[in-house]
């Protein structure tokens, strides 16, 4: 979820009035927001770096905002303040209109074909006669970085870029050209580098660094030209010195380069209306015209309000979508009201989406509860039933109950039980973080000696048994692989005490109902385990089928486990019994 | 038992006196060591109330060693002055003169037992030399007891078959039972605490009427547990950092396929009243095998299959099993967890019913007081999460999240117009972090479990 930090007093000066923190924070829950933490800049100086560092730093109070990981709306004071301010209905959700210049052609971008081999997307638009102050400029420019971290999944969907109109002329040239023939003084640097300078010179910058592998591997890098071949910016890595926008910036070029273009739509129409409001004429957004390589042209913003019907009807519901910036009007027929999607509302993409807003204006927490009254039997699946009753009586006969992980190293599954990899069957995870987690395991053994080794301290015997599910490969499922769910148990003591785990794999027998005896009953008969001491295993048949085996485990086990005593297992595959 | 004879020779002296004894004075006055007069003190007590002791205790000084010594011989100095030749050294007609020997005669009182006579300082005085030692004595006030006689009758410890038998337990007496020691620790199994907090939330679940879910297979394909969900391919949870994905098997095969088509359309070109998410979608994407990242790709399945049965009938499904997620490890967090999750599905299911389900659900864990945060999440719409009033910590806190599952996710599913799902979800380990209170997780999950803390966890009810 991102967070949006804003400064308190700002806010409410913009919202006409006052709250305190408790009445604040009740009205970002009503709205689904979550006034996450009450700070300043000062605080997060000295917690992160120390109080001496803090020292002179701004004590201005800063209120950090939670807000839902689809309203891109919210990410910056402006946007906070309009959905509040309508939902309280304290003003009208405005119409955002898109202008054409009023004396010239619009401005116009230009992609070439070159582009099409890595960011082959890009709109633009104008904003004009914008008035910055400071404020407005940190949360324009913080707006971009909110969107560049969220929407535009850290630069690699949609990348951002402004510019100050009056420093550049169109029509602007979208292209990609080999990294050696791109030369520019990039923002905030004293000289001209080439774009392989660039990306060395950036390997080390602690922000930049993140998006180089963008387009690091290409032949061609994005650029953008403006008719003077001045370079206004090497999307997605960094604007051009040139065109950088100033506080005394009045008219400001935005392009944003993708690899998808919905959400590039989406980018453009936040950046515009979220900032329009400072224009000279309030709302509305100077269109600009994108021309592609096949000579079509379009002109963007977006901006168009998305209309949807609901076949729902009161007066009431087009009451409560008014209060979340949704305009509605209920329809001649009194049947369906039609509502107006602002451009802001990119998470409005279905009726239901807006039947959520209507319940929100209400107050979830104003509509009754009531019961369903859907008539149902229970059912508990066989498979956990069957666990459920055995685990009862596993701790009945005197054994305790370990819960360990079903992912582990291959390690732990392998060479520490004496087995070959290639034969467990294991599934293998592609990018684990740590050895922890390079398989799922095959056995629940090596679990539980674990549990032993971090036990070692406790009274001896420690008897321990666990039933979860395994995992093996399996061609005939969908996904290749299959749960198996186990039993399994270990007696860790002074001797190795094989017939306590033999009188429990007797006593697993009885509480299943099968008798000692061949065919139809269970038996035991020595069989060779790479993991057991050479003549101390046994393979268990039940029913005629093989479902497990005992014994007692090979002293290089109990080494590989750091235990020191010796120790009997007994492993059986339950599934049989269902 | 100490000494027949000498707890005998104790009771005679004490039924002679009148008031009471001291066990010192009768240790000096028998001439035997004082420890014997204790042991035979405690024997007594044992048996009852024969005697009353009363345990005092007082001090006195003590000449050390060398205090005694001193006291016998004369302090150093002035024995060295005393062994000086009259006829001796030269200056010794200077310096000598007879001494009093103040420090003997300090001592020699201490000794006869007039230690009372000198003053604090000069004892202290006297302490720091380590010729006195102040020493702290324990002795018994003896006084008769309600059960006082002079003659002892045995003790019997335990009850016998003989004694049933013969009856003769009717004439002996039982030597009494220590209630304040602890019994025996029972040799017993356990069972582990968050399987027994899972047990009740099953039980929970089942006197509701919902059906158990088979959520026995960890691995799933990208299809089931995110596309099916309309859960965009870009989404930030289906990174690498986010989410398990497997090397082998590293793809799924067999999709139902005029299902897979549908949900490929609903993804990039919308439909089922949507406008879609409108990118590429790639069936690539879908076949990517991962550890599942929650038990809904289960109930994906579970309402996929439902859809397709001849006639819809309501169900209510629930699920309390593993999931996985490729994050950042620490107190609280685990790359694995149970997820505990309950979905009801039916013709015209309204957010009041959610609502009310919820509290019925809480409500059997002993949370009352409920209230609802709108919230975002892809596959739900509305989305509510749950918080409930923690009467300790005196605030709101998140207990679980809840929804009403998207019609892009139920419509290609092929489930009817007009049947609504709804949907919540909770981890288990957080609510039993909280009843046995546990700070640490991996005291509680995994091999690195504290087994005393099993040992001794108590019974799990979650409604007091």
């Amino acid at each position: 979820m991102p967070t949006v930090s804003v400064k308190r007093d700002l806010l409410f000066h913009a919202l006409g009035r006052t709250y305190t923190d408790e009445e604040f924070d009740e009205l970002c829950f009503e709205f689904g927001l979550e006034l996450d933490e009450i700070t300043s800049e000062k605080d997060i100086i000295s917690r992160e770096q120390g109080d001496t560092k803090a020292e002179g730093a701004s004590d201005v109070i800063l209120y950090k905002i939670d807000v839902p990981a689809n309203r891109y709306d919210l990410l910056c004071l402006e946007g906070l303040v309009r959905g509040l301010q309508v939902f309280k209905q304290k003003m009208e959700a405005p119409r955002y209109r898109r202008v054409s210049p009023a004396s010239s052609e619009p401005q116009r971008l230009v992609i070439t074909e070159e582009t099409t081999a890595v960011r082959p997307h890009a709109v633009a638009a104008v904003l004009r006669n914008i008035t910055f102050t400071q404020e407005r400029y940190d949360s324009f420019i913080e707006l971009q970085e909110k969107l560049h971290q969220n929407v535009c999944r850290k630069r690699t969907l949609v990348a951002i870029g402004t510019h100050d109109l009056d420093t550049i002329s169109g029509p602007f040239t979208y292209t990609a050209k080999p990294p050696g023939d791109i030369r520019f003084k990039p923002l905030n640097q004293a000289k001209e580098y080439t774009a392989q300078e660039l990306m060395s010179l950036y390997k080390t910058d602690s922000h930049l660094r993140h998006y180089l592998h963008i387009i690091e591997d290409e032949a061609v890098y994005p650029v953008i030209y403006d008719s003077n071949g001045i370079v206004l910016s090497m999307p997605p890595i960094i604007n051009g010195d040139h065109s950088k926008i100033s506080l005394n910036t009045k008219n400001v070029f935005i392009e944003c380069t993708a690899t998808d273009l919905t959400k590039a739509k989406i980018v453009l129409d936040m950046m515009v209306t979220m900032f329009c409001e400072y224009c000279e004429e309030p709302f509305t957004v100077e269109e600009a015209e994108v021309v592609y390589p096949d000579g079509r042209t379009c002109q963007y913003p977006v901006l168009y309000p998305l209309t949807i019907t609901l076949h729902e009807s009161t007066e009431h519901i087009a009451q409560l979508l008014t209060k979340m910036c949704l305009r509605s009007e209920v329809m001649s027929d009194g049947e369906q009201i039609e509502v107006e999607i602002p451009p802001t509302r990119s998470d409005v993409i279905h009726a239901c989406d807006i039947m959520e807003d209507a319940a929100m204006a209400y107050g979830f927490n104003n509509i009754p509860r009531t019961t369903p009254r859907t008539y149902t039997i229970a059912n508990q699946l066989p498979l956990n039933k069957l666990s459920e009753l055995l685990r009862q009586d596993l701790a009945a006969a005197g054994f305790t109950e370990a819960l360990t992980f079903a992912l582990c190293s291959q390690e732990d599954i392998a060479d520490k039980l004496l087995k070959n990899i290639s034969e467990t069957r294991a599934c293998r995870i592609s990018n684990p973080k740590t050895a922890e987690f390079q398989v799922a395991r095959t056995t629940l053994l090596s679990g539980l000696l674990k549990t032993v080794a971090a036990n070692r301290k406790m009274p001896l015997p420690l008897r321990l048994f666990e039933i979860s599910d395994v995992v093996l490969k399996d061609e005939s499922k969908d996904v290749g692989a299959r749960n198996n769910r186990r039993l399994c148990a270990v007696y860790y003591n002074k001797s190795p005490g094989f017939e306590v785990i033999h009188g429990l794999m007797d006593r697993v027998m009885q509480l299943l109902e099968i008798k000692p005896g061949q065919g139809n009953g269970y038996h035991i008969q020595a069989a060779d385990d790479s993991t057991f001491f050479p003549g101390r295993c046994a393979e268990i048949f039940a029913c005629g089928k093989s479902i497990g085996r005992l014994g007692v485990l090979h002293p290089d086990v109990i080494n590989r486990f750091e235990l020191t005593m010796p120790c009997s297992a007994l492993d059986i595959d339950i599934e049989h019994f269902l | 038992m100490a000494d027949t004879g000498l707890v005998e020779t104790l009771l005679q002296r004490v039924e002679k006196v009148d008031g009471g004894l001291d066990s010192q004075d009768v240790a000096t006055s028998l001439g035997v060591d004082h420890q014997a007069i204790v042991g035979a003190v405690k024997s007594l007590q044992a048996l009852g109330d024969v005697i009353s002791a009363e345990q005092r205790s007082s001090k006195h000084w003590e000449l050390t060693g060398e205090g005694c010594e001193i006291a016998e011989q004369g302090s150093h100095e002035a024995r060295v002055v005393s062994s000086i030749p009259e006829e001796g050294m030269p200056q010794s007609q200077l310096m000598v003169e007879r001494l009093e020997d103040l420090v003997r005669d300090k001592l020699l009182l201490v000794q006869k037992g007039q230690a009372s006579q000198l003053e604090e300082k000069e004892k202290n005085e006297l302490k720091k030399r380590k010729l006195l030692s102040e020493v702290t004595v324990k002795s018994y006030w003896i006084t008769k007891g309600s059960c006082f006689s002079t003659t002892i009758t045995k003790q019997e410890t335990e009850l016998t078959p003989e004694m049933i038998a013969s009856g003769s337990w009717k004439e002996k007496k039982f030597k009494p039972y220590n209630f304040e020691a602890m019994g025996v620790a029972l040799d017993c199994g356990h069972l582990h605490p968050l399987m027994k907090v899972r047990t009740q939330f099953r039980q929970i679940f089942l006197e509701m009427g919902f059906t158990e879910m088979p959520t026995n297979n960890f691995i799933e394909s990208s299809f089931w547990n995110f596309d099916s969900l309309f859960q965009p391919q870009q989404h930030p949870a289906r990174d690498q950092h986010d989410t398990f994905f497997l090397s082998d098997p590293a793809q799924a095969h067999e999709f139902p396929q005029d299902y897979l088509e549908r949900v490929r359309k609903v993804h990039s070109e919308g439909g089922f009243g949507s406008q879609g998410y409108k990118y590429d979608w790639k069936i690539e994407e879908a076949q990517k095998n991962i550890l599942r990242t929650h038990t809904t790709a289960v109930s994906a399945r579970m309402l996929y299959k439902l859809a397709q049965q001849e006639k819809f009938t309501p169900v209510k499904y629930f699920s309390i099993d593993r999931v996985f997620r490729n994050e950042t490890l620490d107190a609280t967090h685990l790359a694995e967890f149970h997820q505990i999750e309950g979905v009801v599905a039916d013709f015209g299911l309204t957010l009041g019913d959610l609502m009310g389900i919820l509290h019925q659900f809480f409500n059997k864990l002993g949370i009352t007081k409920l209230r609802f945060k709108p919230a975002y999440n892809p596959y739900t719409e509305p989305s509510m999460e749950v918080f409930s009033y923690h009467e300790g910590l005196k605030k709101w806190v998140e207990v679980g999240n809840s929804g009403m599952f998207r019609p892009e996710m139920l419509l290609p599913m092929g489930l009817p117009e007009g049947v609504t799902v709804i949907a919540w979800g909770l981890s288990l380990e957080r609510p039993t972090m909280i009843k046995y209170g546990i700070n640490n997780i991996r005291e509680l999950v995994g091999h690195k479990v504290n087994l005393q803390m099993v040992y001794d966890s108590p019974v799990c009810r979650l409604d007091s």
